[in-house]
C-alpha cells in the first residue's frame, strides 16, 4: 500500500544509519568497488590520452601502431617502451594513470630480481613474475567483488526458494527435500572441483556454476525453519482464511518476517563466496593462469616468504573486505528489525 | 432471519498421532440460522478450536458435511473455495500472532479488499480501509502504525476489521476476547453485538468461558472429547441443564452475591484421553451420576426437550 512502504523504508534506512560502524563500511565498500569498476582508468599499461602532432589518441580504445607515432614497426605500439615515448613526447605529450601497470603487465626493468620491493614505481612491489601487485590487487579486488556478489545472490534464491517450499508445505516434501540436501551436502566438493577442472578448463563463468552446484544449501536451512515455525502462525491461517494464495502467502507474508535472518547472512555468505575463490586459487583450482586473483597472490606470498610485502598487502585488502562485510551484515541486520532498542 | 445459513453434519476431524488416532472432532451436527450465534463451549482441548478451523476448511476434515448456503464446502475446488472465502471469515484468540508484524494495519485491512479486485482504484480503496477502521473503533491517526505498537484490544479491533473487509456472512469467533483484561472483553463483545444488528452477520463464538457465552449467543452447544454432549437454546441451557457435564460447568461460573451458598460440582479425574477413545460415554469417568449402562454404550444425541439435544442415558428422547 503506498502511504506505508516509504515510511517503512525511511524507518529501516533510519535504522541502517543509527549503526554507525555499519553506515561507515557500507561507504567504504561502495566508493572502493565503485572504483575498482573503473580499475582500467587507475591502474593500466596503455596511457588515458595521448597528443600527437596536433592529433588526439585514445590508446584504450583503439589500438595504433608504432609507425603512428612515427616509429618503425607496423606493430601495436608499446608505450611502456621508452624508445616509443620519446618518439610521443618529441611532438606532444601523455597523460598516463596513476599507475602504469595493468595486472598482466610485467616490469621488466626491475631493480632487484622479482618478486622486488617496494618501489617508487612500483609502490606495492611486484610479485614472482614482475607483475605490479597494487594492480593485481585492485583488479583482484573487483573480480572476487563481483564473484561474490553473483554468487551469492543466485546462491540465495536458489536457497531461499528452495527453504520456502521445504518449510510451508512440509511433510513429504520437506523430508525428501531435506535427506536430498543431505546427501548433496556430504559430497566432497573440492574433490569434485579438481576433477572437474581437469576436464574443462575452469573460467568465471564455470567457477560460478561449480560453486553454485555446491553452495545453494547454506540458507535453506534457516529459510525452511523459519517457514516451518510461521506457517503455524495465526496470521498465515487468517491468510488463508482470506483466501490469499500459496505463492502470496509465501512471498507477502512469510518471506519478509524470514528475511531479517536471511539478509543478516547475506554480507557473511558474500565473505564465504570471497573467501572459496580466494581458496580455490590459492589451491591453483580457480580461475586460469594469468587473472588478477588474490588467491594467487596469497600463495605467491607463501612460496616467497623472503618477499613479505606480497603476502601482507594480499592480507590486507581480504581482511579488510570481510570486515567491512561483517560490519555492514550488522548494521542490515538492525535495520530489518523493528523490534530492536533504539540506541 | 431464521433461514440456515450453515448446516454441518456428522463432521470429524481424526489426526494420526504415534499412540493411535486422535479424535479431536468426532460425529458433530449442528445448524446455525442466519443472523444468529451459536455458542460452543467446552474446556481446552476438547475440540472446539479444530471445529472452528475445520469448518472454514483451515483443516481438512476427515468426513462430514459442510453445507453453507446450500453448497456443500467440502465439494468446492480451490478457486470455488478461495472465492467462498468471502463469505465465511475467522477472528483469532491471540491477537498478537494473527496479525502480520511486519505489515501496517492499515495493510493488513486491506490486503482482503486487495486479493479480492472488487475496488481497483486506489484512493478509494484507502476510503473502505478508513471505513472499517471507523466501524471498529480504531482512530485514524493509527493507520500507519505496526501491531506492536498497539494494545490487546486495539489489535483484536485490527482482526475484527480484517474479518470483516468483504462483508462475509459468517464468522468463526475463535475465543476473540479470552486474551483481553475483563473491561476490554466488554468492549469487543459489545462491538461484535453490534456489528451483528446492523449487518445480520452469523457467529460461531467458540469460547470457554460460560458467563461471556450467556452473553452473547442464541443457542449454546458443549463440547466434550470432541463430542456435542449438549445442545439447547441459551435460556433453555442456563434453566435447565440436562447434561452432568453441562450442570459441573454452569455451577463454576461466579456468582456475584455474597451470602450464595449454591452448591458446586467438583469435577474429579483428569480428561479421558482422546486417542483411539472406546465406544462408551466419554464423560463416565468423571461423571457423579454415572450408571452401569455408560460404560457400555455411548449415548446418542437426542432432542430431550424441543429444541434441547443431550448425549445422555439419563434422558429419554421426546416422544413426538
Amino acid at each position: 500500500m503506498r502511504f506505508a512502504m516509504s515510511s517503512m523504508g525511511i524507518e529501516r534506512w533510519k535504522r541502517f544509519k543509527a549503526n554507525r560502524r555499519g553506515f561507515y563500511s557500507l561507504w567504504i565498500f561502495l566508493g572502493l568497488f565503485g572504483l575498482s569498476l573503473f580499475a582500467e582508468l587507475i591502474s593500466n599499461d596503455k596511457p588515458l590520452l595521448i597528443s600527437y602532432g596536433g592529433g588526439l589518441y585514445l590508446p584504450m580504445a583503439t589500438s595504433y601502431t608504432e609507425k603512428a607515432f612515427g616509429g618503425e614497426f607496423s606493430t601495436a605500439a608499446d608505450y611502456r617502451d621508452p624508445a616509443v615515448q620519446s618518439l610521443i613526447k618529441a611532438k606532444g605529450w601523455i597523460l598516463w594513470p596513476p599507475i602504469r601497470f595493468s595486472y598482466n603487465t610485467m616490469n621488466y626493468d626491475l631493480p632487484s630480481p622479482a618478486p622486488s620491493p617496494p618501489t617508487l614505481i612500483n609502490p606495492l612491489g611486484t610479485d614472482e613474475k614482475g607483475r605490479d601487485i597494487l594492480a593485481i590487487l585492485i583488479y583482484g579486488f573487483r573480480l572476487s567483488v563481483i564473484f561474490g556478489l553473483t554468487l551469492s545472490i543466485l546462491s540465495s534464491m536458489v536457497g531461499v526458494a528452495v527453504g520456502a517450499v521445504q518449510g510451508y508445505y512440509g511433510g513429504k516434501i520437506d523430508i525428501l527435500g531435506q535427506r536430498f540436501i543431505e546427501i548433496w551436502s556430504g559430497m566432497p566438493t573440492l574433490f569434485l572441483l579438481i576433477i572437474l577442472s581437469s576436464v574443462v578448463q575452469p573460467n568465471f563463468w564455470w567457477l560460478l556454476l561449480i560453486t553454485l552446484l555446491f553452495g545453494w544449501m547454506s540458507l535453506v536451512g534457516l529459510v525452511r525453519a523459519e517457514f516451518l515455525r510461521a506457517r503455524n502462525f495465526e496470521y498465515v491461517q487468517a491468510a488463508k482464511a482470506l483466501g490469499v494464495s500459496n505463492s502470496r502467502i509465501i512471498f507477502r507474508h512469510i518471506l519478509p518476517n524470514a528475511m531479517v535472518a536471511s539478509l543478516t547472512f547475506l554480507p557473511f555468505i558474500l565473505g564465504g563466496s570471497i573467501t572459496t575463490l580466494t581458496t580455490l586459487d590459492f589451491l591453483g583450482f580457480g580461475l586460469p593462469v594469468g587473472s588478477p586473483s588474490l588467491g594467487d597472490l596469497l600463495s605467491q606470498g607463501k612460496n616467497n616468504l623472503q618477499a613479505p610485502w606480497i603476502g601482507i598487502s594480499t592480507f590486507i585488502v581480504i581482511a579488510g573486505v570481510l570486515s567491512l562485510l561483517v560490519f555492514i551484515g550488522e548494521a542490515v541486520r538492525d535495520a530489518f528489525d523493528p523490534r530492536r532498542a533504539y540506541k | 432471519m431464521g433461514e440456515t445459513l450453515l448446516e454441518v453434519k456428522n463432521l470429524k476431524k481424526y489426526f494420526r498421532v504415534a499412540a493411535g488416532t486422535l479424535h479431536a472432532v468426532d460425529d458433530v451436527s449442528f445448524t446455525i440460522d442466519q443472523g444468529h450465534t451459536l455458542g460452543i463451549v467446552g474446556e481446552s482441548g476438547c475440540g472446539k478450536t479444530t471445529l472452528g478451523r475445520t469448518i472454514l476448511r483451515l483443516i481438512e476434515p476427515t468426513s462430514g458435511e459442510m453445507v453453507f448456503g446450500g453448497k456443500d464446502l467440502r465439494k468446492l475446488g480451490t478457486r470455488e473455495m478461495r472465492y467462498m472465502r468471502r463469505e465465511m471469515q475467522i477472528i483469532f484468540q491471540d491477537p498478537y500472532s494473527s496479525l502480520n508484524p511486519r505489515k501496517p494495519i492499515a495493510e493488513t485491512i486491506e490486503e482482503p479488499i486487495l486479493l479480492a479486485g472488487l475496488i481497483p482504484d486506489t484512493d478509494k480503496r484507502f476510503m473502505r480501509v478508513l471505513e472499517l477502521m471507523d466501524t471498529v473503533g480504531l482512530a485514524e491517526r493509527l493507520i500507519n502504525t505496526y501491531p506492536h505498537e498497539l494494545d490487546g484490544g486495539r489489535r483484536q479491533r485490527v482482526g475484527i476489521a480484517r474479518a470483516l473487509a468483504m462483508n462475509p456472512k459468517f464468522i468463526v469467533c475463535d475465543e476473540p476476547v479470552s486474551s483481553l483484561d475483563v473491561s476490554i472483553q466488554a468492549q469487543i463483545l459489545n462491538l461484535m453485538k453490534t456489528i451483528q444488528r446492523d449487518t445480520g452477520v452469523t457467529y460461531l463464538f467458540i469460547t470457554h468461558d460460560l458467563s461471556v457465552v450467556n452473553h452473547f449467543s442464541d443457542d449454546i452447544a458443549v463440547m466434550y472429547l470432541g463430542r456435542l454432549v449438549e445442545k439447547a437454546p441459551a435460556e433453555a441451557l442456563f434453566q435447565e441443564p440436562l447434561h452432568p457435564y453441562t450442570e459441573a460447568l454452569l455451577s463454576a461460573i461466579p456468582v456475584p452475591r455474597i451470602h450464595n451458598r449454591r452448591e458446586r460440582i467438583l469435577l474429579k479425574g483428569e480428561l479421558t484421553s482422546p486417542i483411539n477413545p472406546e465406544p462408551v460415554c466419554r464423560f463416565a469417568a468423571r461423571c457423579t451420576k454415572c450408571m452401569d449402562i455408560c460404560t457400555k454404550e455411548e449415548p446418542p444425541l437426542i432432542e430431550a426437550r424441543p429444541k434441547h439435544f443431550v448425549a445422555c442415558h439419563l434422558h429419554k428422547a421426546m416422544v413426538s
